[in-house]
């Protein structure tokens, strides 16, 4: 694990503020791992209201993809995707008046009496995705094929310059709360920890002060306490092996998944999310998006909707000091660079951070000197730069032995290597490669 | 369309470079090199300077020959060179340099496929090769602060020889008044530098310690007439130990890459040190122990590797 420089001054102080809605919304139809919503429910030309369900599929493992403007369809399309080239994408255009579908808060009674089932099908509905960047389907997350006893509340947002997590801890603190104690009826745990990094005090402030509160907090019903854990700010705190590792001092076996051994950790934007789809009935169509970078001249943690394309938020938060070189969707540090700035946002979408030509920085690449570097700091007790050169030869064999299909590309070696080797990329490639031995 | 660049992750990098690191060992060299001069005289300073340039202008030709971008400022080269005039006695014939600078480019460095890939320490692989070809010259040494070239055995020889060692002092050992190579001499110096590698984070306390902590061992259960009386002391303040320790021995590109696999190798070095100055055939033994340890490194590493994450 390292230290980086955060460069979260920009915005960590700056409220979540209301983007401007696009003109165009692009709504791709798979924004979740699984099966991409092959069902499309509208046909061109039908007027769409915001909140209003698009999208399904046959699948089992999926969200459903809902409007997020209200407006025309114009057509379905292929379009610019964060995390592919492209793919099929529904296009509506802004009829400007946002009329959303019948919405209304549910009654306090009506949530007290929900069951685990009931709640899964109203997050399901909503269309809810891990929101930290991972967009795995909430629902099946939530119903986890052995019972478990943990739940961890991930508020370390440990990329740089991301602050959109760290603003909602603390603005919609008691939303996060309310959300927390739905997901944990769910699952029937007992212990619930909210893990955030030591540089957001305001939000481990917040939180301590409700859960305070909680036992007297009668009004929800559900009787759950939990506590908040302080993490060091280091890079990747918030990696859910790691995680679970500096909350739980345990570690997840080799292979497995968090539940095998009873956890199940989320990021605080699904809790506010759930917060959402259950008490006022609203679907997944809007998030907290980090709009930042040293050319932006006002720099912001805005609530987006979905599908709005990322040129319209730089020029939300411009005008531009400089031109922009690189554009990355999520953090810098495994975020995705993207060519062009039509791409829109979807549900994963954590933050967009420019890059100028200076800070871009690409070096040639150099002779592994054997230094260690990334040896010293693998959160996943690797030998990074063994995987390197056996990946550069194609030794496949050799790869996986030395453990590649064990990395999460966090990508902390190719930061640290002084011979600038693209170490995490080559590992890619292996992973790839060792899966088909 | 395509207006922004694109990249695999991540975005950032530290800013750091193999230039600086091998710049920055240079620097730490400075102390022992002045020393070197200050004790030795002027001459000290052409071995050095002709050690460095001949392996400069090696690699460069290499480089050259072999159609491979010519890397000859990375530091890594001059390193070389300065790492072989720091194991020379301070008056040698001119070409004792220059063949040596070239072999352990050409030989140590290159034939390998350049930095980061060679087996052994170039530095010290040119060393053995100026032992073996031309013993005397190199086992020759220059008396300390003497204008007429005077020639004086290093402490070691003389231990090894029999006794005579009334006149040197620990204090003399710690700060060079004794025969020796050019930058073995002086430990004050080496131990100002190493302090400032320590500083910047370029070495771990791994090698030098254990290689240090098993010679000084083994020498004291040895090194004397009944067991356990060996002076330890004098064995650490002697030869190229302190040079060896933390210059050579700590080089990346040939010693282990976790710590665990740092100690066994420094204490493998640390062994073999000791056995060859008590029962070896010359009277040092830093050179051919971090050699044989260099040897062993692909399989300390395959032994030693870092526990995986759930394992």
């Amino acid at each position: 694990m390292v230290k980086l420089a955060e460069h979260k001054s920009r915005t960590e102080h700056n409220a979540i503020e209301t983007a401007r809605l696009p003109d165009k919304a692009y709504i791709p139809l798979n924004q979740h791992i699984g099966k991409i919503c092959n069902k499309v429910e509208v046909n061109p030309g039908d007027t769409v209201l915001r909140g209003q369900r698009l999208a399904g599929s046959d699948g089992n493992v999926f969200a459903p993809v809902h409007a997020s403007i209200s407006g025309k369809v114009a057509g379905i399309q292929n379009w610019f995707h964060p995390l592919m080239g492209k793919s099929r994408a529904i296009v509506i255009e802004n009829d400007g008046n946002d009329t959303p579908v019948p919405m209304s808060l549910r009654p306090q009674a009506e949530i007290n009496a929900l069951t685990p089932d009931q709640i899964r099908a109203i997050i399901f509905e909503a269309g809810i995705v891990g929101m930290g960047g991972a967009s795995f389907p909430t629902h099946i997350k939530l119903n986890p094929p052995k019972p478990v006893d943990t739940l961890i509340i991930n508020g370390c947002e440990c990329e740089p310059y991301l602050t959109g997590d760290y603003r909602l801890m603390v603005e919609r603190t008691k939303e996060i709360i309310l959300g927390m104690k739905l997901v944990a009826k769910c699952l029937g745990v007992k212990n619930i920890y909210i893990a955030v990094e030591d540089n957001k005090p305001e939000a481990i402030k917040a939180f301590e002060i409700l859960s305070g509160a909680v036992p007297a907090d009668k009004q929800s019903g559900a009787d759950t306490q939990y506590s908040v854990r302080t993490l060091k700010s280091l890079y990747p705190q918030g990696g859910e092996k790691q995680l679970i590792k500096n909350v739980l001092g345990k570690e997840i076996p080799r292979g497995r998944l968090p539940f095998d051994t009873g956890v199940v950790v989320q990021n605080v934007a699904t809790f506010f999310a759930v917060y959402e789809a259950v008490y006022k009935m609203k679907p997944l169509y809007e998030r907290v998006v980090t709009v930042t970078g040293s050319c932006l001249s006002n720099p912001q943690n805005l609530l987006v909707r979905i599908g709005t394309p990322i040129k319209q938020l730089v020029e939300f938060c411009g005008p531009l000091k400089n031109p922009p070189a690189k554009i990355i969707f999520g953090g810098p540090m495994m975020g995705i660079a993207k060519s062009s700035d039509l791409v829109p946002v979807i549900k994963s979408t954590t933050g967009i951070v420019l890059f100028t030509k200076e800070e871009t920085g690409i070096k040639e690449e150099e002779f592994c000197i054997r230094c260690g570097a990334c040896v010293k700091e693998c959160p996943a007790g690797l030998m990074p730069c063994l995987i390197n050169t056996a990946s550069e030869k194609g030794f496949w064999a050799h790869a996986k032995a030395n453990g590649c299909l064990d990395c999460i590309e966090c990508g902390i070696c190719s930061y640290v290597c002084p011979a600038n080797r693209r170490i995490v990329q080559s590992i890619r490639r292996a992973k790839m490669e060792a899966m088909k031995l | 369309m395509d207006k922004f660049i694109v990249t695999s992750s991540p975005h950032l990098h530290k800013k750091e470079s193999v230039r600086r690191i091998m710049w920055t060992v240079n620097m730490s060299l400075l102390p022992a090199a002045v020393a070197g001069v200050f004790i030795f005289g002027a001459g000290a300073a052409w071995i050095m300077a002709l050690c460095i340039l001949s392996a400069i202008i090696s690699e460069a030709v290499l480089q050259k020959l072999t159609h491979r971008k010519i890397s000859v400022l990375d530091g890594s080269a001059f390193l070389t060179g300065l790492l072989l005039a720091f194991n020379l006695p301070a008056r040698v014939p001119f070409w004792i340099p220059i063949a040596g600078s070239f072999f352990a480019i050409a030989i140590g460095k290159q034939v390998f496929g350049g930095l980061g890939q060679n087996i052994f320490n170039p530095a010290l692989a040119g060393r053995a090769f100026l032992t073996a070809s031309w013993p005397k010259y190199v086992t020759t040494f220059t008396a300390p602060f003497s204008c007429d070239a005077t020639t004086c055995a290093t402490p070691l020889t003389l231990l090894k020889e029999g006794p005579g060692l009334d006149h040197l002092s620990y204090m003399d050992l710690f700060l060079g008044k004794k025969g020796g190579c050019i930058g073995e001499v002086c430990i004050l110096a080496l131990l100002i530098g190493a302090a400032y590698l320590f500083y910047k984070k370029y070495i771990t306390w791994h090698i030098p310690l254990s290689y240090i902590a098993a010679t000084a061992l083994v020498i004291w259960i040895f090194g004397g007439k009944p067991l356990f009386s060996g002076d330890w002391f004098f064995h650490i303040l002697s030869g190229g130990l302190i040079l060896g320790a933390f210059f050579m021995a700590t080089d990346y590109v040939t010693s282990p890459l976790t710590g665990k696999g740092q100690i066994i190798f420094g204490a493998g070095c640390g062994l073999l040190t000791a056995v060859l100055r008590i029962w070896g055939g010359s009277a040092e033994g830093v050179s051919y122990a971090i050699l044989m340890m260099n040897a062993a490194t692909p399989v300390i590493d395959r032994f030693t590797a870092n526990r995986v994450y759930g394992s």
